[in-house]
């Protein structure tokens, strides 16, 4: 009963061992020129790379090929493109100056959204409860003749 | 009610002016400044911008800068190993080198979004003995609103810009630098 649990303790570590490096074998082997390129941008066309034609972008590829081929993985490509072009070749918005608006203005937007329906919401509520749906109006006997004459003839 | 009702669209409105209005003024202030270009149009001599940043000096340790070359007639010239033109210029600018170590004057490579051993490779097919420093970022030439290659710079003595070339340089400007040299 004792060695029971620890056997299945040590099956259980032996399977998420194997899956992690089976993960980091997939990951690593799927390290790929298309898969950088849409990550990064073409640091003179300002575009990402996997769409850009020019002699930087060109040279841009060639040297990723290099990186890949030399085993180097994914976030050592992107480091290596850091330590030559500067962060802008993530593509992602500086932290100061104009950029900071790349990550303000959601934030402002989401909050703006949230304080509309704050003001919104009571007087759409309020007005659903003042005024609730017409009762139904029964209809006329001439109105159901007119039904009954139209239903046979559909039939 | 009314009041309220008037107010939401008047704020979404100016919201989205407001959204719209700041997309433009992202737009262009991406675009490469020409006010260096304005002022020597106009006669004006205006500082070399960023003169004291220090730079990574390509093909060698430590680090460079323009400040460095104060009180010499300096040609800048920002250039890349994968732009054509830069390669056509390279001898020209190497000859001028020659020319102005003798009168107190130097030229200065700086490259532009380039790979550091791309850059030294150029520097050894094209003999080039002049100092050459490295701008990864592009944020120095950003400062001389450079945004194609090749251009240049003359520099006088006191570090103010006299001639721009946006493009491949010719030897007359090469000539105008030597003789400012010469003659100052």
């Amino acid at each position: 009963m004792r060695g029971r649990p620890a056997r299945l303790l040590r099956a259980f570590l032996a399977c998420v061992v194997l899956a992690a490096a089976t993960a980091g074998a997939s990951q690593a082997a799927s390290v790929s020129l298309p898969t950088i390129e849409r990550q990064v941008m073409c640091v003179t066309c300002k575009i990402p790379l996997n769409v850009a034609q020019s002699p930087q972008a060109n040279r841009e590829r060639e040297y990723i090929r290099t990186l890949i081929a030399e085993g180097h993985d994914e976030s050592e490509i992107k480091d290596a493109l850091v330590v030559q072009y500067s962060s802008a070749v993530l593509g992602l918005p500086q932290t100061h100056g104009f950029d900071l608006a790349a990550y303000l203005v959601p934030v402002v937007v989401v909050v703006g959204l949230i304080a509309l329906l704050a003001f919104l919401l009571p007087s759409w509520r309020r007005r659903s409860t003042a005024s609730p749906a017409e009762p139904s109006r029964p209809i006329s006997s001439e109105e159901s003749a007119r039904l009954e004459s139209d239903l046979a003839r559909f039939d | 009610m009314t009041v309220r009702r008037r107010l939401i669209p008047i704020l979404v409105s100016l919201a989205g002016a407001c959204l719209i209005g700041l997309l433009v003024y992202g737009i262009s202030t991406q675009a490469a400044s020409r006010t260096l270009d304005e002022q020597v149009a106009r006669g004006e001599q205006p500082p070399a911008p960023d003169a004291t940043r220090a730079l990574p000096v390509l093909g060698g340790t430590g680090t460079g800068s323009l400040a460095a070359l104060k009180g010499k007639v300096v040609i800048l010239n920002f250039w890349a190993s994968w732009c054509a033109p830069c390669q056509e210029e390279a001898p020209l600018l190497e000859g001028a080198q020659k020319t102005l170590l003798q009168h107190g004057g130097s030229v200065l490579g700086v490259t532009y979004k380039d790979i550091t051993s791309d850059s030294e490779r150029f520097m050894r097919e094209f003999h080039l003995t002049y100092p050459n420093l490295r701008d990864g970022g592009g944020s120095f030439a950003s400062s001389y609103g450079t945004d194609q290659l090749p251009e240049s710079f003359i520099i006088n003595r006191r570090g103010n810009i006299v001639e721009i070339s946006r493009g491949e340089i010719a030897a007359p400007f090469v000539q105008r630098a030597i003789a400012l040299a010469e003659s100052t």
